[in-house]
């Protein structure tokens, strides 16, 4: 798959998936598609349906509500699929790290995930790398 | 036999449409983050991104006509094929097959229908809603487009020939030289920014709100059908404006191939600014708007065209 990972590592679309963060991870991942950081320039694009995605962005403590949707979804991505987890709340649980109410952390517990971004919330540069550097363990 | 299998697969049909249509789709996505103030996506974005499609998993819905599902996107694929080579022939070759427009009219409305089909047999409720918005816009600007139609049509005395048309436009000057011409082509380039469905006209595929409609359940190969076929319509549609209007293009001498290129890229140019610099508009004043606005005034063109003008 030498030839085709090449590609794909040129050409991400990425879908974004709130599950039940504290919303300001997903306000970081909205100031990363804004034309100030220019992803595009790295021929990565946001879709709106998890059909067309290669990466999914995963944001929050997984709650007990949200997990069978998020299996789900991740069911019904088309694949070679690719899941991000952004903000400590998906590695540790920031603070949400006390909540009864938490079915993910880490959020490999929930859904394969191939790498993991922390901060609280992490820079948008911080996604940039995390996103990058997944991209170089492809061959 | 073997010429027109050649026209079909090669020159103007898949395979140069399928690579030229990427590479206007580059030249969109540029202008646009142009416009945006910012850098674009590197030249073989659009070839990285259908590559990719053709390797990713096929998803099918049980308990859906997934027949449907799957031929849609490839009728509609293949009717926008032959409408390249239709209009591709008459712009590069100057031959015509005698009832060229009558032909591109059904053909485009068999990519809207098929479009219409492949959403409504998900059973999603975003792709049915894209698909019945879809259904309007095709209501909305197949009457404004076929008034357009007409106006060289009449001037051309009555051909629907686009050979006839491009020999009556070498004796007599452009048609967009006249009255009618140029409302026809105001007219033409409207209605074709409503038939690719983009901004203002693109309620249908409204990526923010109904996210992508019709193409929600698409996957893999499939949506590399549709993105193929909505980036071929880049190649023929504004090459049709200019046949149609402009003269088409001769290959007399260099400075007339590049005029000819200069013509398309300017349509093109053209469309992707006003679809840059406006918001969308709802699905009931996109019918208002072409019901009442741009059809009167192609009629208008066409009566103009009658009386000579
Ligand atoms: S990591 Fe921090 S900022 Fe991100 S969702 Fe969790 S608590 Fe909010």
């Amino acid at each position: 798959m030498g030839l085709y990972n090449k590609i794909i590592k040129k050409s991400i679309w990425v879908f974004h998936v709130s599950a039940s963060p504290c919303n300001n991870c997903d306000i970081e991942i909205l100031d990363l598609l804004t034309p100030g950081y220019d992803i595009e320039r790295f021929g990565i694009k946001l879709v709106g349906s998890a059909r067309h995605a290669d990466v999914l962005l995963v944001t929050g403590v997984v709650s007990y509500k949200v997990a069978p949707r998020l299996k789900q979804l991740y069911e019904q991505a088309a694949k070679p699929l690719f899941v991000v987890g952004i903000g400590t709340c998906t590695t540790g649980g920031a603070t949400f790290k006390t909540s009864y109410n938490k079915a993910g952390i880490p959020l490999e517990k929930v859904i394969p995930v191939n790498a993991y971004v922390p901060g609280c919330p992490p820079k948008p540069e911080a996604m940039i790398d995390g996103v990058v550097k997944l991209l170089g363990t492809l061959k | 036999m073997l010429k027109y299998l050649f026209y079909l697969f090669v020159f103007p049909g898949f395979l140069f449409a399928s690579a030229f249509g990427l590479i206007v789709g580059w030249i969109e996505r540029k202008v646009s983050a142009r416009v945006q103030f910012r850098v674009g996506p590197p030249f073989f974005q659009n070839f990285y991104d259908v590559f990719k499609l053709w390797g990713k998993e096929i998803i099918l819905i049980r308990n859906s006509p997934y027949f449907l599902f799957i031929i849609a996107p490839i009728i509609a694929f293949g009717s926008v094929i032959m409408t390249t080579t239709l209009v591709g022939m008459s712009f590069f070759y100057g031959v015509g097959i005698g009832g060229d427009l009558l032909f591109i009219i059904y053909l485009m409305v068999i990519y809207s229908v098929s479009l219409i089909l492949g959403a409504s047999s998900t059973g999603n409720v975003y792709s049915s809603i894209g698909a019945g918005r879809e259904m309007k816009m095709v209501i909305s600007d197949e009457l404004a487009f076929i008034l357009v139609l007409l106006v060289p049509i009449i001037h051309a005395g009555y051909s629907i020939d686009l050979a006839k048309i491009l020999a009556y436009q070498a004796d007599n000057g452009m048609i967009i030289g006249s009255a009618s011409g140029i409302i026809a082509f105001i007219v033409g380039i409207i209605c074709i920014q409503a038939k690719m469905g983009l901004v203002p006209f693109d309620t249908a595929e409204a990526e923010t709100e109904i996210v992508e409609g019709p193409l929600m359940e698409y996957s893999g190969p499939l949506l590399a059908f549709w993105k193929l076929a909505h980036y071929m319509m880049y190649v023929f549609l504004p090459m049709l404006l200019v046949i149609l209007f402009w003269g088409g293009m001769s290959f007399a001498s260099f400075g007339s191939i590049m005029a000819g290129i200069g013509k398309y890229l300017l349509i093109v140019v053209l469309m992707i600014l006003i679809r840059n610099t406006n918001p969308r508009v709802r699905i009931d004043s996109a019918i208002n708007f072409f019901w009442k606005w741009a059809s009167p005034l192609a009629l208008i063109a066409v009566i103009l065209a009658i009386i000579g003008v």
